[in-house]
């Protein structure tokens, strides 16, 4: 049997029963998850994807780079594919951070300025973790000035 | 939730997964637990098998748990909120009601009382197509149990009556007593893995964390001096949601759009008005895991980092706060999310200094009285269930056990308003949308495994034999199912699970978009769009359409209003 080189109990991602879980780490993959007994939520039970489907965090179509739309990149020239999800991103070229973050923060300045706070609308994620989703509704509240803050809870 | 914050005082689920074995009768209604939150199904069905509980199954389709149903009520869809004051009108005239609990805990009960004489069950029944004598047999069911819980997901709130059908649903738990209790309660079960989370921190229009509404000018002083931000920074105005949003694009309102870790571009309704709204404005940032179809329409894409790669918090549906731990650094130079919201806020001209998550969730707690008492600290030896006010306070199981949190429990007279889009000659079936046990959501996650993706390789629209029939479709054949809004190829899957003259269809798969159909009406109060309803026909593709599609992976078909 195969022994892990480490394992790390954390939250299934999937859905809002929160399912306590084991990730067994085999060079630097995930090869195996468990469920853990250790609480009054699955006590060792797991569906389907709580247990099988974590090949996404390998998947070689991640996003590892800022990516900016750029007009002078070939507008056939597809980065990324996937077989399940057929998104071609064309027109977009890799640029730093500095680039990246300089770009939004301006042109979100200058939107903010022409049109006002509420003409700037933030989405954020109900599978991003409660201190990301703390943090960009202050980002929109007292950064932005806007309540235009919303996710997909209603969906 | 915006139904069980009016009659409770608030909108989450009362009760804890452990305690669901207690109950003696479960009512379950637009809830496909099995395939949604299979994991709760599984003490759902231990409460019947092993502690002999009744299940009562109010769902138009015969889903998995139907095998489990003591007795099982398919009304059609939309019709709900008829059946359920039906219910209540039956408790009421039958004397099975609580009165006690009515009596000390409530108020209202005059009002409902006086509206319900208009629903008595012969009157539901020609709506709902459930006969008069089973709604009473199922109110008598629900009132006579000792313990009685509800449970209900997105079958009851996608509705344009959604708010509506919740507060029906929460006026038979009142009558009858069955809150407060193990076993009892009015239980939504939250989709998202964190959406109790996102709501709780107030990434809503309306609220600040812990639902203190921007409104008050308490709330936003407080909010402001926790920020260090002056008093009128703060916007007293109520925000736009995502349905008006991209509406606020389109007449000119709203010009620039930062998206963290969603992808309306397919979980929206009406994809094509979102799509021409999301290609229209001046400015749109994507921040996410992998390119998705609304990164393709942005400016700027941020790569982040995946649940496995961060520190940080999840709230699951029972209100349980439990830690997310990495087990990996990013991939490249993906950063997490907290990162780049602060590296921006600094260029915006702040100055905000976290060293780690555990700092924001000091800083969150600090301002969010549910969470008041909680720190990683604590969380990292086991969850804790909100609210939990102080360091020493265990959390909270069971909510509303001697009062409710705003006081006495209210009664709301609901009326049945039909559905948005009924159907007609020539769109003559409803369509309703949902979850299968094997993909999730949009499909980003599961359609990444090789293995899950080889048992649920495509998507198929589940109709009945009978209507499969008159259109001369057999199993696996292709077919168009189209709206007045657009149409997608599946292929046909004939099953029983469908009642007569309705469609079931998954949104998990990009390449059938089906929120191509799907109608954004929505219910006035929670905004939340009629997903279960919309008005469709559906046609055998013709045979290049379906040869083509089947060569090419099932190409996207729109059609342009």
């Amino acid at each position: 049997m195969l022994t892990p080189d480490r394992t790390v109990h954390t939250t299934c991602p999937y859905c809002g029963v929160g399912c306590q879980i084991d990730l067994h780490i085999k060079n630097e993959m995930v090869y195996r998850v468990d469920g853990r007994f250790d609480n009054d939520v699955n006590n060792g039970k797991l569906c389907v994807k709580g247990r099988f489907g974590y090949d996404f965090i390998h998947a070689p179509d991640r996003l590892t780079h800022p990516l900016i739309k750029n007009d002078q990149v070939a507008e056939d020239r597809p980065l990324t594919m996937s077989p399940a999800h057929p998104v071609t991103l064309s027109g977009f070229a890799p640029t730093s951070w500095e680039t990246a973050l300089d770009t939004v923060a301006v042109r979100l300045r200058e939107t903010r300025e022409k049109y006002g706070p509420d003409s700037i609308a933030i989405l954020t994620s109900a599978k991003c973790t409660n201190e990301e989703n703390y943090l960009l509704q202050k980002f929109a509240r007292a950064v932005i000035g806007t309540n235009n803050i919303d996710h997909c809870a209603r969906l | 939730m915006a139904g069980l914050a009016t009659t409770l005082g608030s909108g989450a689920m009362t009760n804890s997964i452990r305690d669901i074995t207690q109950a003696d009768v479960l009512l379950v209604t637009g809830s496909n637990t099995t395939e949604a939150h299979p994991v709760l199904a599984l003490q759902m069905k231990k409460a019947v098998r092993q502690y002999g509980a009744k299940l009562l199954l109010i769902d138009p389709r015969e889903i998995e748990l139907a095998e489990f149903a003591y007795l099982h009520l398919r009304q059609k869809p939309g019709t709900d909120v008829a059946l359920f004051n039906a219910m209540a009108h039956a408790i009421i005239a039958h004397a099975w009601a609580n009165e006690r609990f009515i009596a000390e805990r409530t108020e209202g009960f005059a009002a409902l009382k006086e509206a319900l004489a208009d629903w008595p069950p012969e009157r539901a029944a020609v709506i709902t197509g459930v006969r008069a004598r089973d709604i009473v047999a199922a109110a008598r069911l629900y009132a006579e149990a000792t313990n009685g819980a509800i449970f209900w997901a997105m079958g009851i709130t996608q509705h344009t009556h959604g708010t509506d059908n919740v507060k029906a649903l929460s006026n038979l738990a009142l009558l009858t007593g069955h809150i407060g209790r193990p076993g009892t309660g009015l239980n939504p079960l939250r989709g998202q893995n964190n959406v109790q989370g996102a709501c709780d921190m107030g990434g809503l229009v309306n609220v600040y964390p812990g639902y203190q509404p921007v409104t008050s000018e308490d709330a936003r002083r407080k909010f402001a001096a926790g920020w260090g931000v002056p008093n009128e920074s703060l916007s007293a105005n109520v925000g736009l949601t995502v349905t008006e949003v991209m509406n606020g694009v389109l007449d000119g309102r709203v010009h620039a759009i930062y998206i963290m870790g969603e992808n309306p571009m397919l979980s929206d309704p009406n994809l094509n008005h979102v799509k021409e709204a999301l290609e229209s404005v001046d400015f749109l940032v994507v921040q996410d895991i992998f390119p998705n179809e609304t990164a393709v329409l942005a400016d700027i894409i941020l790569p982040a980092a995946s649940f496995a790669e961060k520190v940080g918090t999840f709230t699951s549906t029972e209100r349980r706060v439990q830690m997310v731990r990495p087990a990996f650094a990013p991939p490249g130079e993906a950063r997490q999310d907290w990162q780049i919201v602060t590296e921006l806020a600094n260029r915006l001209g702040h100055n905000w200094r976290y060293d780690c998550p555990a700092e924001i969730f000091a800083e969150m707690a600090a301002l969010t009285p549910q969470y008041a008492g909680m720190s990683h600290a604590r969380l990292e030896t086991g969850g804790l269930q909100w609210p939990c006010p102080t360091p020493e306070h265990p959390g909270t199981p069971i909510l509303h056990t001697s009062q409710f949190t705003r006081g006495l429990g209210l009664f709301c007279p609901v009326t049945y308003r039909p559905p948005a889009e009924e159907t007609d000659e020539e769109y003559p079936f409803i369509l309703s949308t949902g979850r299968i046990l094997f993909h999730w959501h949009g499909g980003t996650m599961s359609r990444r495994s090789p293995g899950l993706a080889a048992i649920a390789p495509e998507a198929e629209a589940e109709i009945h034999p009978d209507d499969a029939a008159q259109l001369d479709i057999v199993d696996g054949d292709w077919v168009q199912v189209a709206s007045r809004r657009g149409e997608v190829l599946a292929t046909a899957k004939l099953t029983n699970r469908s009642p007569k003259g309705a469609i079931f269809m998954t949104f998990h798969y990009a390449e059938t978009a089906v929120n191509l159909l799907t109608i954004d009406a929505v219910d006035p109060t929670a905004k939340i769009p009629e997903y279960k309803v919309c008005a469709v026909k559906m046609n055998k593709a013709p045979f290049v359409v379906a040869a083509s599609a089947a060569s090419k992976g099932n190409k996207l078909l729109t059609k342009n209003n």
